[in-house]
C-alpha cells in the first residue's frame, strides 16, 4: 500500500514546554488514522506542522511525497484542513464561504459536488444564511464541506466531533468512511476514546509522545493484564479499597463501575479472579458487589499505558 | 484569485453595520465640526473690571475693551480682592484694574499704570486674553495721543503661572498682512491637515485591524492552508481600504469646498500623488502592527499609542518650530508631519512638487521603511 503521509522524529517546543517529542509514524493511502489523546496532548500542534502552518524544531515530514517545509506550496494544494475551532467567515453566507474556498483552489462547487453532496445537502436549505448564525453541528458540516471542496488527497480533521450532538457525530463518521473509499487519506484527532474503534489505525498520544500506534483491535488485544468491572453499594470507598488491595495494578472509575486491572499471574495469593476479589472485598465490608471479567476497550489500554509510563 | 478575495473583502465591508456609514460620516465630521470646536481663536473672555479712578478716561478705556467683541463684562468689582473672588469661582477669566488717579497721572506725568490679572489655568485663554487686552489698551493710547501719554499694562497671574509687564507705546502703527491666508482663518489652517487624519484612519487603522481580526477569529489559518499567496492576501486587505480612503479623501475635498469655499491653490494631482505615497507608508505601518498584535485589543492599543505620538509630533495643533529642540528632532519620525505640511502648502500656498521634495523623499523613505519592516517581521510559518 502506498504511503500517504510520513513523519520522522518530529519535535516541537514552545519556550520551555515541549509540545511534541520524537513523533514518528506513517499513514497509508485511504486509511483513517486517529490521533487520540486528552486535551493539551499535542494533537493540534502536530496537525499544524503537517498542514504547513507551523515549523517543527526537528525532524521531517512528507505529505503525499511533498516535504512540509520545502514543498509547502504543493501541500497547500492537496490537503484539506478543518481546524478544531470554527474558522470560516461568519459574516459570509454558507454558499459564499463554500464558493470562496472553491475559487481559491481554482475549482467550482459543481465540479466536486459529488464529494460533499451527503453533508452539504443537509445544510443546503440554509445556504443563504450567514455562517455565524448556524448551529454547532451545521457549522461543522460546512467546515467539512469547505475542507473537501477541492478534492484533497489528504484530509486533516482536528477534533471534528468536539461539541456536536451524537447524531451529527455518527453522521460525520459515516461520511469519513465514504471518503475513505474515494481514496482520501484521513487524519483525525479526537479526545473521545470511544471513537477510536471507528479508525483503521490509531496513535495514542500523551504529553507530546505517541504511546502506541496500531489498529484498535491489536491495541486492545495486546492488553497484558486482567480487567475486572466492579460495582458495589458504596463506590467511593470501594475505589480506595481496590487501590490498596495487593495484586491490583490500577483502578479507575469508569462510568457506573470501576475498572480494575490486575497482573495475570503474580499475586501474593495466586492470580486474582472475580471470586477471590469478591471474598476480599466482602472481608473489608463492601456489599452488593457485582464483579465480572471484561474485555478491555481503548480507554483501558490508554489508562494502562499512561500508568506504565509513569512508573518508568 | 485576487479578484475573488477583493470581492469577499468588499462584501464583508459593506455587510458590516457600522463601517460604511462611518466612512462617509467621518470626513464630514472632520471637515465640518472639528475645525469649529478645535479652535484657538479666543472669544467671550469673561472680564471683571475694578475701576478705582471713575474718570472719563477710565470709562472710555472700559468701553473700548468691551466693545471689541472679545471680552464680556461679567462684573464690576469694588476692589481687587472682590474681583479675584470672581476668578476663584470661575466666573471671570481676566481682571482689569484701573488705579485711582489714572487720569490725573496721565495728564500730569504723561504715563500711568493699569493692572491686568489673568487666570492662567487655561493657558491660551489667559495668555491670549491679556495680549488682546494689551492690544486694546495700545489702541486706546493712540487715541489719547494728543496728551502724548502712555498707559502701562502690568500683567499678573493670580492662579500662579506667569507675570509679565507689557509696555505699549504709541507712535507706530503696525498693519500685518497675512500671506496665503489673508483673513487668518483658523479653519483654512486646520482643514487640510484634518483631511490627512481621515486618510490615516481609513488606510492605516482599518486594514491592520481587519488582519488582526482574521487572526483572532482563526480564519487566517484556514486561508493559510489554501494556495493563496501572502502577497495576494495582504493586497486583498489593503486595496479595498486604499480605494475607500481615496473616496473619503475626495469627499473631504468636496466638503471643504462646500462648507468653507476652500479649494487647493495648487493642483489636486500633487495632493493625490502625496496622498498615495502617505497611504502606502501608513498602511505599511499598519501591517507592522498587525504582525506584532495577536488580538484586536492589542492592535488597537498599539495603534493609538503610535498615532497619538505621530499626531502630537506632526504640527497639527502646535507648529513644530515652536517645540523644544528635542521634540523637533523627534518629530522627523512622524509621517503625519510631512503629509500635513504638503496638504497645507498645496492648499494654501499652491506649492508644486519641486518645492515639496523634502516631504516627498521623507514619505518615500517611510513607505520603504514600514513596508520593509512589515515584510521582515512577517514570518511565513510560525
Amino acid at each position: 500500500m502506498a504511503v500517504s503521509l510520513s513523519c520522522n522524529n518530529i519535535e516541537k517546543s514552545f519556550g520551555k514546554v515541549s509540545a511534541l517529542k520524537n513523533i514518528t509514524f506513517e499513514v497509508n493511502r485511504g486509511e483513517i488514522f486517529g490521533v487520540i489523546g486528552p486535551d493539551g496532548a499535542g494533537k493540534s500542534t502536530l496537525f499544524r506542522i503537517l498542514t504547513t502552518l507551523l515549523l517543527a524544531d526537528k525532524g521531517s515530514a512528507t505529505v503525499d511525497g511533498f516535504d512540509v517545509v520545502k514543498d509547502y506550496r504543493e501541500i497547500r494544494n492537496i490537503v484539506g484542513y478543518m481546524p478544531g475551532k470554527f474558522s470560516l467567515y461568519q459574516d459570509l453566507t454558507v454558499e459564499e464561504n463554500l464558493r470562496i474556498f472553491a475559487t481559491l483552489f481554482k475549482t467550482t462547487i459543481q465540479e466536486n459536488y459529488h464529494l460533499i453532496k451527503d453533508i452539504y445537502s443537509q445544510i443546503e436549505p440554509f445556504k443563504k444564511r450567514m455562517a455565524g448564525a448556524l448551529s454547532g453541528g451545521m457549522k461543522q458540516k460546512l467546515a467539512l464541506s469547505c475542507a473537501l471542496i477541492h478534492k484533497p488527497t489528504v484530509l486533516f480533521l482536528d477534533e471534528p466531533t468536539t461539541g456536536i450532538d451524537p447524531v451529527s457525530r455518527r453522521e460525520l463518521w459515516e461520511m469519513l468512511r465514504k471518503l475513505k473509499y474515494q481514496g482520501i487519506t484521513i487524519i483525525v484527532s479526537t479526545p473521545y476514546m470511544d471513537e477510536a474503534s471507528l479508525c483503521d489505525r490509531i496513535a495514542l498520544i500523551q504529553n507530546g509522545e505517541f504511546l502506541k500506534i496500531d489498529t484498535p483491535h491489536s491495541i486492545t488485544q495486546s492488553f497484558s493484564k486482567k480487567l475486572f468491572s466492579v460495582k458495589g453499594k458504596n463506590m467511593g470507598s470501594l475505589l480506595n479499597k481496590l487501590r490498596e488491595m495487593p495484586g491490583v495494578v490500577t483502578c479507575f472509575a469508569f462510568g457506573d463501575s470501576h475498572h480494575v486491572t490486575a497482573e495475570f499471574d503474580h499475586g501474593p495469593d495466586g492470580p486474582i479472579t472475580p471470586e477471590s476479589l469478591r471474598n476480599k472485598l466482602n472481608a473489608v465490608g463492601e456489599e452488593e458487589l457485582e464483579i465480572s471479567l471484561i474485555e478491555p476497550n481503548i480507554e483501558d489500554c490508554f489508562m494502562d499505558l499512561i500508568a506504565g509510563n509513569r512508573q518508568n | 484569485m485576487l479578484k475573488y478575495l477583493l470581492e469577499k473583502e468588499f462584501k464583508q465591508f459593506f455587510r458590516n453595520k457600522a463601517l460604511p456609514k462611518m466612512a462617509v460620516i467621518m470626513p464630514f465630521m472632520a471637515i465640518l465640526i472639528f475645525p469649529l470646536v478645535a479652535n484657538f481663536e479666543i472669544k467671550n473672555i469673561n472680564l471683571t473690571v475694578v475701576d478705582n479712578d471713575k474718570s472719563t478716561t477710565s470709562a472710555g478705556l472700559i468701553n473700548k475693551v468691551i466693545s471689541g467683541g472679545y471680552f464680556r463684562l461679567v462684573e464690576v468689582a469694588g476692589s481687587y480682592s472682590e474681583a479675584i473672588r470672581g476668578v476663584e469661582l470661575n466666573k471671570s477669566d481676566i481682571i482689569l484694574e484701573i488705579p485711582s488717579h489714572l487720569e490725573r497721572d496721565l495728564t500730569r506725568e504723561g504715563s500711568a499704570k493699569i493692572y491686568v490679572a489673568a487666570n492662567a489655568v487655561s493657558g491660551t485663554k489667559g495668555g491670549l486674553g491679556s495680549a488682546y487686552l494689551a492690544g486694546i489698551v495700545g489702541d486706546y493710547n493712540r487715541e489719547l495721543s494728543t496728551n502724548l501719554s502712555t498707559v502701562m499694562v502690568h500683567g499678573g497671574a493670580p492662579d500662579g503661572a506667569q507675570s509679565a509687564a507689557t509696555n505699549v507705546a504709541g507712535g507706530f502703527t503696525i498693519t500685518p498682512r497675512f500671506w496665503y491666508n489673508p483673513r487668518l482663518l483658523y479653519t483654512y489652517f486646520m482643514v487640510p491637515a484634518l483631511m490627512v487624519m481621515v486618510l490615516a484612519m481609513v488606510c492605516g487603522f482599518l486594514p491592520a485591524l481587519n488582519i488582526v481580526g482574521e487572526k483572532e477569529s482563526g480564519t487566517i489559518e484556514q486561508m493559510n492552508v489554501t494556495p493563496v499567496s501572502k502577497l495576494n492576501f495582504i493586497l486583498s486587505k489593503l486595496l479595498p481600504y486604499w480605494i475607500i480612503g481615496f473616496v473619503v479623501l475626495t469627499i473631504s475635498f468636496l466638503a471643504a469646498w462646500m462648507a468653507y469655499g476652500l479649494t487647493p491653490a495648487g493642483s489636486l494631482a500633487t495632493i493625490y500623488l502625496f496622498a498615495a505615497l502617505f497611504v502606502l507608508a501608513f498602511s505599511g505601518f499598519g501591517l507592522v502592527i498587525s504582525n506584532y498584535a495577536t488580538t484586536l485589543q492589542q492592535a488597537m492599543f498599539m495603534m493609538f499609542f503610535f498615532v497619538l505620538t505621530f499626531i502630537f509630533m506632526s504640527g497639527l495643533y502646535t507648529p513644530v518650530a515652536n517645540m523644544p529642540q528635542w521634540a523637533r528632532n523627534l518629530s522627523i519620525i512622524s509621517p503625519l508631519k510631512y503629509i500635513i505640511i504638503v496638504l497645507r502648502q498645496v492648499y494654501l500656498k499652491g506649492s508644486t512638487l519641486s518645492e515639496l521634495m523634502t516631504p516627498f523623499w521623507m514619505l518615500t523613505g517611510f513607505a520603504i521603511f514600514f513596508n520593509g519592516w512589515a515584510v521582515m517581521s512577517y514570518r511565513k510559518k510560525s
